[in-house]
């Protein structure tokens, strides 16, 4: 590495002897990153509309009618207690214990299904309660922003279970560490989220 | 191709010279200095814009490759005087043109009451503005005169010199007020107000329309606007109060439906409130207003048992478009109107007191609604009452009750 | 079950009725299908099918990528200007009582379809083809970041521009105008499929777009040729790099304000209804965030053009190379500062309309700068007028007028009286067509030889170029007259007789632009046919001054034989004055990314859910989502993307092009 340097400094070599050894998906972390704040900004327009029109009851129930702040607080636990095995997923990986990873991930896996569980039983609770999406808009902009994080992790299980497969499949190679961590910035981003979506739209609401 | 173009010009300039730019030259004070501005700021930026366009043309005519006369200087890339010259250049300007808009946008701004006539000429201090309600509809112009408790359709009269003030809104989708000749326009959009002031300063009939599409009927949703003396203006009046109709919600609920090239209709009087309902949304009967809506929202909302205080939109409004619900949503389409919490814990009690008394009456009128002006009379209020009590089995009742 | 309900489940709201009745759209069908049949006879005679599926469909290739895009937007160009044509004649026909030939169904269609078309569907594919062919070669590499991903991107865009087409024949396009304000563009009042085919157009699209910005924003920073920092980047490459930062950092806008529509209109959400709470000016606000940074996504790279070509014509160095750069992103940063410019008349106030018309001003600053560059970068050349610097010189010229109208715009007080007006038309169309449209002919007239080996005919171009330019201000002059007369935009008919000259005149103009279409079509025919009298064997044919000139025309699948290394933003140039050899020895095996079909499965997966969508055929979307879903995950089964191309094949195409060049010198 040391020697093309060099060359790179001198003002007549114009092209290198050997082929430069590009690291396969080198850029798969970077772009992985843009992806991430692109998907930031869309939640970021959902904050926006819910902070817009989250007042809008149209003489319908507000938040403290609605929310049941236990069960949200038990449905961040489960979030956030995914995040911490995915954690020791990737430790496990690092240490190349393949197994350890696959059960890791697979609690991982759990506690997003619960998380998932818990909203699915709220929305229904709120929809039979008559509290649909219809109601008023800011329904309409808690059920989209909530719901849009739901649809979120969804996708992230199955995802998950791709990458189980795959690395019971193969093992962790390079591509397969890759893809553990680009899942890994996305289900810690998810997180974050919903850190987000609990301060300003449940307790918020709750104050408010 | 230069010379081309030169032979294009030189018709174009007479046709322009000929034709007539009502946006430069305008009958009312506001517009006139909006355009006024508009020219100001155009010589301020051909200070620039124009030596940028000639050195072009002189750079491209002096350094062409077959000039070998012309100086060539392959590396020379940088000058910081030059640097600092192009970038300052159009920063001055800029600078200037920004001290222009701020001052301009104040002073014209539409929801400033006018403090002139016109150049030189103050607003008198017992004047007071004429006030046009005006209402964007599906495709026409209804225009409201509180003062002279008249409204017309598709004509707008004002009289020269005196300031006026018009409130906007529209009844569906959004639209744009604007009488190039009097003034700038401004967006009418449904639920919401807008604001305009200006002055008619020269006599005579104006053209008014919508400039933001809206649908079908778009092209001609045009009106008149005659600047008359006063004389003129209060014969006018007299015309539509001779026409005879009156506008009252019936009449406006079917004028509100969409039709196109409506000419101009007059009514001699108008029902009390309906411009407040018309911008607050609720002229259809049992329907809840903005106003009061907005109201109980900021309180932060209402309990459960409102959730369903919600209706079918019967009237038919969008008969004209072909009205759709979305596939995955429900048919209500408005809130109803409802009392206050207190009032209707109230009512709800009085309603079990009376089922228990078994006697099948209609409960009282709950009077007085929160609502802006909605006035109470020949509504069945049975229904709408009932769905204060529970979300069971009565509010279901309400749900299929027919909306009157 | 009998048919009644089974009918509704199979084909949704899609009934015979969608199919077109009147004769005009008949006749386009009639004539479309016909031609399309041809097509898939003639491919299937010759037997290129396979052909096209293995070399062109399937490939990774940025610079084969590249090329679908143009084609794509020259295609959609055709559509999106018969739209043109069409409001032309209609507004220069119905005066005195005539209704002219289209009605308000028709007509509002029309004018939707062409700012849809034009934006999406032009000038983007078009933009995004340039930069996607380019870009890599400008800074020495051999691909984008993720090769499989930029061919995915464009056939998600030839997906939405397939669905607009579809909406030409089966059903309606929106009739809302191209932003599709609410609640105009609610169920309640455009309750047909024309919003719906609008929504997943853009939609799908939008997905590609995003994608394609991540990927040149990776590719730009992380595989730049050795010794290039930031500030040797050619000014091309800078001003892309700007416009996907842009792009990334406002789709997501677009993606998130279209899927609320879309709730509102499938599932009756109140986002942006009248009642319920809902606010439509969130939506105006929502959308002009992403629709601002837009207009300068399609400038920004085509001002990165005329950097490039006015250099090379001048045979000097860019002057204010570094002014330039910073002119570009300021101008990146100030874009998201500026949207309410758009609604000035929606009563914001008066302190809020003058920060935003005063921060609208200052955008002009940066842009006035690269005027200047451009002007001092000719003094002191020597100009070779071939086409693409005609271009530039009508660019600048023409560019600087609309400059001028849209501050005057950014002036509240004057926006009153012209918001909406066709003087606002004027002055878009004077910056887009002035500075989009002509950037993009000079960059085709630029970059053809590198793409294909041979010049484009100078007869031919300078014929579009003289129907173009004078056509251009025939066509938009009189706009700006009407403007100033009080008409405003997207009007069917008129009652004031005295307008009609000025319609008449523009119609002309447009006429005369129809002509350099053709003229630029037959241009293309015509150096297709000459392309052995117009070869180029150097690869350089115009005196070159960035990488891309350093590789043979048009270059080999790997760019680069040898990873080149930078010392100067003229790297080319630098190479040609130090007397630069190419090494003739010691080729290694080239490791290349390797073609796939997922994205053109994954793509029309997508294209067929968003005809789905449209028609409410529930399990059609269902299905096709699943597929989606499924194809998806087994592509990240394939684990093999790569091969090497044998340092045999790279010494026998490099020994080649060595030939070539002896033959050119001798």
């Amino acid at each position: 590495m040391s020697a093309t340097a060099i060359k790179i400094d001198d003002p007549n070599v114009f092209h290198l002897e050997e082929e430069p050894h590009h690291e396969e998906g080198s850029s798969t972390m970077l772009g992985f990153w843009l992806y991430l704040m692109s998907d930031c900004l869309i939640f970021a327009m959902l904050f926006a509309v819910f902070g817009v029109v989250g007042g809008n009851y149209a003489a319908g129930p507000g938040p403290k009618e609605l929310f049941d702040l236990e069960l949200v607080a038990v449905n961040t636990a489960m979030l956030l207690f995914s995040s911490i095995t995915y954690g020791f997923a990737m430790l496990a990986m690092d240490k190349n214990k393949t197994r350890q990873t696959l059960i890791w991930l697979a609690v991982t896996g759990l506690f997003g299904l619960a998380f998932l569980g818990i909203e699915l039983y709220e929305f229904a609770h709120l929809i039979h309660e008559g509290a649909t999406p219809q109601r008023s808009a800011f329904l309409s902009a808690f059920f989209t922003l909530v719901g849009t994080h739901g649809l979120h992790v969804t996708f992230g299980i199955i995802w998950l279970v791709t990458l189980m497969v795959q690395v019971s499949w193969k093992g962790l190679i390079p591509a397969n560490k890759r893809r553990l961590m680009c899942l890994s910035m996305f289900w810690h981003f998810l997180d974050v989220i919903w850190i987000g979506v609990f301060t300003f739209v449940y307790l918020l609401g709750m104050v408010r | 191709m230069r010379l081309l173009r030169l032979l294009l010009l030189a018709p174009l300039a007479a046709a322009l010279s000929a034709c007539d730019l009502v946006v430069l030259k305008p009958a009312g004070d506001v517009a006139q200095q909006q355009g006024d501005l508009l020219m100001v700021s155009t010589l301020l930026m051909l200070l620039i814009i124009v030596p940028v366009m000639s050195l072009t043309v002189f750079f491209a005519w002096k350094y062409r490759a077959s000039n070998k006369e012309a100086e060539y200087q392959p590396d020379w890339d940088h000058s910081t005087h030059l640097e600092v010259v192009i970038w300052a250049a159009p920063l001055l300007i800029i600078i200037c043109l920004g001290a222009l808009t701020w001052a301009g946008t104040h002073l014209l701004d539409p929801y400033r009451p006018i403090d002139r006539i016109k150049p030189g000429q103050a607003v008198a201090e017992n004047v007071e503005p004429l006030q046009v309600n005006v209402v964007a509809l599906d495709w026409k112009w209804l225009f409201i005169y509180p003062q002279y408790g008249v409204a017309t359709v598709n004509e707008l009269a004002a009289p020269v010199d005196r300031p006026i003030r018009f409130h906007i809104t529209s009844s569906s989708v959004m639209n744009s007020f604007y009488i190039p000749a009097l003034a700038g326009q401004i967006y009418a959009m449904p639920g919401m107000e807008t604001k305009l002031h200006a002055v008619i300063n020269r006599p005579g009939d104006y053209e008014g329309f919508s400039a933001n599409y809206s649908g079908d009927g778009f092209s001609h949703m045009r009106f008149v606007f005659h600047g008359v003396d006063q004389a003129g203006f209060d014969g006018w009046i007299a015309g539509v109060r001779r026409g005879g109709q009156a506008l009252d919600r019936e009449r406006y609920l079917e004028l509100e439906k969409p039709s196109e090239k409506v000419p101009a209709l007059y009514f001699a009087n108008v029902e009390g409130g309906l411009w407040d309902a018309i911008l607050n949304m609720c002229v259809e009967p049992g329907k809840m207003c903005m106003g009061e809506m907005m109201q109980i929202d900021r309180k932060g909302g209402l309990t459960m048992a409102s959730v369903r205080n919600t209706m079918p939109l019967v009237y038919d409004k969008y008969a004209g478009r072909g009205k759709n619900a979305a596939v995955f949503g429900s048919d209500d389409s408005y809130v109803m109107t409802i009392c206050t919490p207190l009032q209707a814990e109230a009512a709800a009690a009085e309603r079990i007191r009376r089922a228990e008394l078994d006697s099948v009456s209609a409960p009282v009128s709950l009077a007085p609604l929160m609502g802006q002006g909605l006035s109470l009379q020949g509504q069945p209020m049975a229904a709408l009452s009932r769905s204060q009590q529970s979300t069971g089995a009565v509010s279901t009742d309400v749900r299929s009750a027919p909306n009157a | 079950m009998n048919a009644d309900t089974l009918i509704p489940l199979i084909f949704g709201r899609l009934t015979l009725e969608a199919l077109p009745h009147e004769p005009i759209v008949l006749a386009t069908m009639v004539v479309v299908v016909l031609g399309g049949a041809a097509l898939v006879g003639a491919l299937t005679y010759f037997k290129l099918w396979g052909y096209l599926w293995k070399e062109w469909f399937t490939t990774v290739d940025h610079k084969k990528i590249g090329i679908m895009y143009m084609i794509l937007g020259l295609i959609m160009f055709v559509r999106g200007f018969a739209d043109a044509i069409m409001m032309r004649l209609q507004q220069a026909m119905a005066f005195g009582g005539s209704e002219g030939y289209l009605n308000a169904h028709h007509y509002d269609q029309i004018f939707t379809a062409h700012g849809v078309i034009m934006i999406f569907f032009v000038a983007m594919p078009l933009v995004t083809g340039i930069m996607n062919y380019v870009v890599p070669l400008q800074i020495g590499a051999r691909d984008v970041s993720f090769p499989f991903l930029n061919n995915f991107s464009f056939w998600m865009t030839t997906a939405g521009a397939v669905i607009v087409m579809a909406s030409l024949f089966v059903g309606e396009f929106a009739r809302t105008g191209w932003l599709a304000y609410p609640p105009l563009s609610g169920i309640g009042y455009s309750p047909g499929v024309g919003v719906d085919y609008y929504i997943w157009a853009l939609q799908i699209a939008g997905v590609g777009t995003t994608l394609s910005g991540i990927n040149l924003i990776a590719t730009i920073v992380k595989m730049r040729a050795p010794g290039m920092g930031m500030m040797k980047m050619p000014v091309f490459t800078w001003t892309s790099l700007c416009t996907n930062v842009l792009i990334v950092a406002s789709f997501p806008v677009l993606t998130a304000v279209l899927a609320l529509l879309t709730l509102d209109r499938y599932v009756g959400t109140n986002f942006f209804t009248n009642d319920f709470g809902g606010n439509p000016m969130m939506y105006v606000n929502l959308i002009w965030i992403w629709g601002h940074p837009e207009v300068y996504i399609l400038i920004l790279p085509l001002f990165g053009v005329f950097s490039e070509i006015a250099s090379t014509f001048s045979g000097k160095k860019l002057f204010g190379y570094t002014s330039m750069v910073y002119a570009t992103v300021v101008i990146t940063i100030l874009s998201y500062l500026v949207w309410l410019h758009h609604f000035f008349t929606m009563g914001s106030g008066a302190s809020v309309n003058s920060f935003f018309g005063i921060t609208t001003m200052i955008i002009s600053i940066p842009t006035g700068a690269k005027i200047f560059n451009w002007l001092f970068t000719m003094y002191r050349g020597r100009i070779r007028f071939e086409l693409p610097m005609m271009w530039l010189v009508a660019f600048m010229l023409t560019f600087v007028i609309g400059g001028m109208t849209g501050v005057l715009l950014a002036v509240p007080p004057a926006d009153f009286v012209l918001h909406n007006s066709l003087f606002l038309i004027a002055h878009f169309h004077n910056v887009i067509i002035g500075g989009v449209l002509f950037g993009l002919f000079a960059a085709i007239n630029f970059w053809w030889p590198k793409a294909f080996g041979f010049k484009l005919d100078k007869f031919w171009g300078m014929v579009s170029f003289c129907c173009w330019v004078p056509g251009f201000w025939l066509a938009f002059a009189p706009l700006y007259v009407l403007g100033l007369m009080g008409v405003t935009r997207r009007m069917r008919v008129f009652d004031d007789p005295s307008l009609q000259i000025w319609f008449v005149i523009a119609a002309i103009g447009a006429g005369v632009i129809a002509l350099g279409i053709a003229a630029m079509f037959i241009q293309f025919a015509v150096s297709i046919i000459n392309r052995d009298k117009l070869r180029d064997t150097t690869g350089d044919p115009w005196g070159g001054r960035t990488l891309e000139w350093a590789t043979s025309s048009p270059p080999p699948a790997y760019n680069f034989a040898s990873t080149p290394v930078v010392h100067d933003a003229d790297a080319w140039w630098d190479m040609k004055k130090k007397k630069y050899q190419r090494p003739l020895s010691g080729y290694k095996a080239i490791h290349m990314p390797s073609n796939t079909g997922a994205g053109v499965i994954i793509s029309g997966l997508c294209l067929v859910m968003g005809l789905a969508l449209v028609w409410y055929i529930w399990w059609l979307a269902a299905l096709s989502f699943l597929g989606v879903l499924a194809v998806s995950i087994a592509h990240t089964f394939n684990y093999k993307r790569d091969y090497y191309i044998p340092a045999d094949e790279v010494r026998a195409t490099e020994e080649a092009r060595t030939r070539l060049l002896a033959g050119t010198e001798g």
